[in-house]
């Protein structure tokens, strides 16, 4: 197939043909590295990559609302697809290659079994509605990942159902409305605080749920300001949010004190899990006072990240907060499980519904499947690993790199750009200058509360060897950058990736989100142009 | 323990570099009244791979899997073969252990064909902007009715009895917790409804389904109308996507916000999740939707790449003021149905839709023949409503008693309502049977 590079739709900012073809290529491949075209550029009429039957003759029943034209999918054989995607495929890094210590996002080993599991006829292929005598597995799978949950967590009980970790906020964040309610006290209790270090989605979910986010300042160690936080509380005051451990990847020492100044205010506690991973098995946020805690399953327990979801959050909630989980509800009857649904008896008061069906249970199957191999004994070892290749990574650096903090971190390692001052190299830059070393990034720009944030997570799944080749590439681009002389190589990473940096003020400026047969020039044929 | 690579001594190693004496050093921050000296207690240790997946087959065994008995249940999840190719690409490393694409040079895989993906909901749905993906069809049609009140700067959502009874649920919940009106329109099995007396000048928003939960195939043109002069939008619902292959795409009835559920494509029951939402839109409203945009633009070569983009409407960027608290979509959802649908093409997506409406024709005869039943649909896709002259919920128990997974009684969707208690919804597929068909029939007679 003769493609040629550049097809940019007739961008402004495409570049005449002398730029074009950097390596010399009559494809514009570079061994490996294959330039793949859109499907819509790739289509032919007439070719179809599926085998389906003569559907049988019978009265048409659409109300006469036949679509009247095309769809416009293209057609491709089987052999096509399956080289389009897997040429796409190979231009993503990925856990399966190598370190990704994307900080907050926990991107550890996904184990192969787990897929197996959910594949299985009888837990994959099997539908929501069914009979709940004929899902009685399925049913019991479910309870048995709820009965983990909350025993890691020492929390008394378990909504499902939300499809990720800022679904889970939200189902927390209503059943503490839902008890405030309940107590009378929703319409004078409208404020939320959280730390300025928090998710963008904590404050995002406060504010949807009418309440007004006032956020707390940090100390000089990195945590909530106790003093702060005790002078914000008072009747107004409906919950604060916190992330533990903190996104600057520090465990808040003085949370049993903020919990029980929230609780004297008459506010609760909702604690953002996105970091259980760096505690599992060694801490029991119920023993800290929270009242709620999502857990994101696709960090602490390994189901894949998928290039951006499906994700699961189940939420733990308190006793004072567990008659508010939403439906469903799965019941154990005797030896039989059964569902509760929208507007069955309960014993409490659920606050709604948030998701069709019963939840993710593809993403439960492989939770499960991930904690029942660790077990109690390995979900320990598991907290412990990470934190000390997290503190590896710190202390290996701490000379050449600038910690934000003092002290131990916990399973993330957080620098600020201080030490690349005067070296015209931004944390951007030196990001981009690891992905030709070979590496993913670590998480840039975040926490806000941090300048030119660096933050390191390698978990717990990455070898010590490993480790030390990370650490010495991050020595050596540090000792590059301060030489002062090397910013201009900096700005100009990655050079090896399948793309230079990309222009993103372009994409926000005039989106093109959509292919079009008209982004090309009327009348020509992109294949043909790029070829000549 | 096999994911852990660090041994001992490099453990010890490590603690040497690190200047601690023990790992418990590292957690001296946790309040000595939180620390678990030991392991949590009152659960199992570590298993091997061999017994792990023992423990699964024990439960899977105590499932009836639709793949091995006559099946009819649809209800906002439908069961299509899925093409082995479509499950060996979503389970490739590089997809489908990768992260967000927030590092584009080297994500340009997930990047494409999200775009890629984009570019098919826009044709399918006959929009002209779609998002990466939504968390699933219930939740995206939420969302919706959220965009829908921001855009209008109205309040005041009206939503269809022929809406899904749980996407129904989902959005009463929120308008209590948000802090909207939501009027919910009674029940519609029959598909007679009509909203249009019903728009008016403080309506933000109609949500219909099409076909309706009760299978009916309804013309909303007339009702895009009325929304427009009444200054609202038209938010069209698809719970059975592969019904596009066949029908007028809602963009052409004059929608304004499209969700569909995608599950059909590329996508196996999983008793429920996770799915992939589909979302789409009108140019002039892009800046005010949910989730994900993945745009097009050039590298420092010129070359054509792709970003994640137009993120100032995200929680990571505006926090309180985002457009939603999302921040996932559905990513390898989304690449299952980009593969499948890729694979059907024009030619294959349209005979997969005869496919479906000709075997749904064929159970809709076969049932319509039973002495005492009745069914309600004059016109449909895959799905259609039956009564049936007794409780359906005791017949689908019966059914279920002789391994037929036989449909689902409306009842359970929605309790307590004396007008629905006979009625029975069925579904078929391409992957319905007269095999299956056989059996079904047999057992309604002798239970009926």
């Amino acid at each position: 197939m003769v493609q040629s590079i550049d097809r940019s739709q007739g961008r402004a900012g495409s570049v005449s043909a002398g730029s074009v073809n950097t390596y010399g290529t009559y494809t514009g491949n570079r061994a490996l590295q294959l330039e793949e075209p859109l499907i819509f550029e790739m289509g032919q009429a007439g070719r179809c990559g599926v085998d389906l039957p003569e559907p049988p003759k019978m009265k048409e029943r659409l109300n006469g609302l036949r679509r009247k034209g095309e769809v416009g999918l293209p057609g491709l054989s089987e052999p096509q697809v399956v080289q389009h995607y897997t040429r796409l495929s190979q231009k993503n890094y990925a856990i399966d290659m190598g370190v990704y210590p994307l900080g907050s996002c926990t991107m550890k080993h996904n184990p192969r079994i787990n897929e197996k599991v959910a594949r299985l006829a009888g837990i994959g292929d099997l539908h929501p509605l069914q009979p709940v005598s004929t899902v009685q597995g399925a049913l019991e799978l479910i309870d048995s990942l709820a009965h983990w949950l909350k025993t890691l967590t020492g929390m008394p009980a378990v909504a499902m159902s939300p499809a990720a970790g800022a679904h889970g906020e939200m189902c927390g964040m209503m059943a503490i409305a839902a008890a405030l309610e309940a107590k009378g006290e929703r319409a004078k209790r409208k404020t939320v605080l959280a730390p300025e270090s928090a998710h963008g989605t904590n404050p995002a979910t406060a504010a949807a749920l009418g309440f007004v986010v006032k956020p707390i300042p940090a100390n000089a160690r990195g945590r909530v300001d106790l003093a702060a936080l005790k002078a914000a509380l008072g009747p107004d005051v409906a919950a604060i949010m916190l992330t533990n451990p903190n996104t600057c990847g520090l465990f808040e020492s003085e949370i049993v004190e903020i919990s029980k100044a929230v609780h004297e205010a008459g506010a609760y506690f909702y604690c953002d899990g996105a970091n259980f991973n760096a505690i599992v098995g060694r801490v029991r946020p119920g023993d800290l006072g929270i009242d709620c805690m999502h857990i994101n399953l696709h960090k602490t327990f390994s189901t894949p990240h998928g290039g951006g979801g499906p994700g699961a959050g189940p939420v733990v909630l308190s006793a004072a907060l567990a008659p508010y989980a939403p439906y469903p509800w799965i019941v154990k009857d005797g030896d039989k499980w059964r569902v509760a649904e929208d507007g069955a008896k309960v014993d409490g008061m659920p606050l709604g519904r948030l998701k069709a069906f019963h939840g993710q249970m593809g993403m439960f199957t492989r939770a499960l499947a991930y904690i029942m191999s660790h077990g109690a004994d390995g979900l320990r070892q598991v907290a412990e690993d990470a934190v000390l290749n997290a503190n590896y990574v710190m202390a290996a650096l701490k000379d050449v790199m600038s910690p934000a903090f003092e002290g131990p971190c916990m399973h993330e390692a957080l620098f600020d750009d201080s030490f690349l001052k005067d070296t015209g190299v931004s944390t951007l830059d030196f990001a981009k200058a690891m992905i030709d070393e070979g590496y993913h990034p670590m998480t840039m720009y975040f926490p806000l509360v941090v300048h030119g944030a660096m933050l390191i997570e390698p978990t717990e799944t990455v070898a010590k060897e490993d480790l030390d080749q990370f650490i010495g590439a991050l020595r050596s681009l540090t000792a590059k950058a301060k030489t002062g002389t090397a910013a201009d190589d900096f700005k100009a990473a990655p050079l090896y990736a399948p793309r230079r940096r990309l222009d993103e003020t372009l994409a926000a400026r005039k989106p093109i989100l959509r292919w079009k047969p008209s982004n090309n020039p009327p009348g020509t044929d992109p294949l043909k142009q790029a070829a000549e | 323990m096999r994911y852990l690579p660090l041994t001992d001594a490099d453990r010890r190693e490590m603690l040497s570099v690190i200047g601690a004496k023990s790992v418990d050093e590292l957690f001296r921050d946790v309040p000595e009244s939180a620390r678990l000296a030991a392991k949590v207690g009152g659960l199992p240790d570590h298993q091997g791979e061999l017994e792990v997946e023992r423990a699964f087959q024990g439960l899977a065994a105590k499932n009836l899997s639709p793949g091995t008995t006559p099946f009819f249940i649809g209800a906002g999840a439908y069961r299509h073969h899925v093409p082995a190719t479509v499950d060996y690409m979503i389970q490739r490393g590089e997809f489908l252990t990768s992260y967000t694409p927030y590092q584009p040079e080297i994500t340009q895989g997930t990047l494409q064909y999200l775009f890629e993906f984009q570019t098919q909901v826009t044709l399918l749905t006959g929009m002209e902007v779609a998002n990466a993906s939504m968390y699933d069809g219930s939740t995206g049609t939420t969302e919706a009715v959220l965009m829908a009140n921001r855009v209008t700067r109205r309040h005041k959502a009206l939503i269809s009895g022929g809406l899904h009874p749980q996407y129904r649920s989902i959005i009463e919940t929120t308008a209590k917790w948000e802090g909207f009106t939501a009027n919910f329109s009674k029940t519609d099995a029959e598909g007679l409804e009509d909203l249009i007396a019903s728009v008016d000048r403080e309506t933000s928003c109609v949500v219909v389904q099409n076909p309706s939960f009760f299978g009916h195939v309804r013309d909303f043109t007339k009702l895009a109308e009325a929304c427009h002069a009444a200054g609202a939008l038209l938010i069209v619902v698809v719970t059975e996507v592969v019904s596009l292959g066949l029908l007028m795409p809602p963009g052409e009835m004059g929608a304004d916000i499209v969700v569909c559920e995608g599950q059909s494509i590329g996508n196996g029951l999983g008793f429920g999740g996770p799915y992939v939402g589909l979302f789409a839109t009108r140019d002039k409203y892009m800046r005010q939707m949910p989730g994900r945009l993945v745009g097009e633009t050039v590298d420092a070569d010129g070359k054509r790449g792709f970003v994640l983009t137009l993120s100032t409407r995200e929680q990571h960027i505006r926090r309180e003021k985002a457009t939603s608290n999302i921040c996932t979509n559905a990513g390898l959802c989304a690449l299952a149905f980009t593969v499948h649908l890729t694979l059907l093409g024009e030619a294959g997506f349209t005979r997969l839709a005869e496919l479906n409406h000709g075997k749904a024709s064929q159970l809709a005869d076969r049932i319509a023949a039973l002495p005492g039943v009745t069914v309600l649909n004059d016109s449909f896709f895959n799905e259609f409503t039956v009564k049936l002259p007794k409780p359906a919920a005791e017949v689908v128990e019966a059914l279920a008693a002789k391994r037929i997974l036989g449909g689902l009684p409306v009842s359970r969707l929605i309790p307590n309502d004396p007008s629905v208690e006979n009625l029975l919804l069925l579904a078929a597929t391409e992957t319905a049977t007269d095999a299956g068909m056989d059996p079904l029939i047999a057992g309604l007679k002798e239970v009926l």
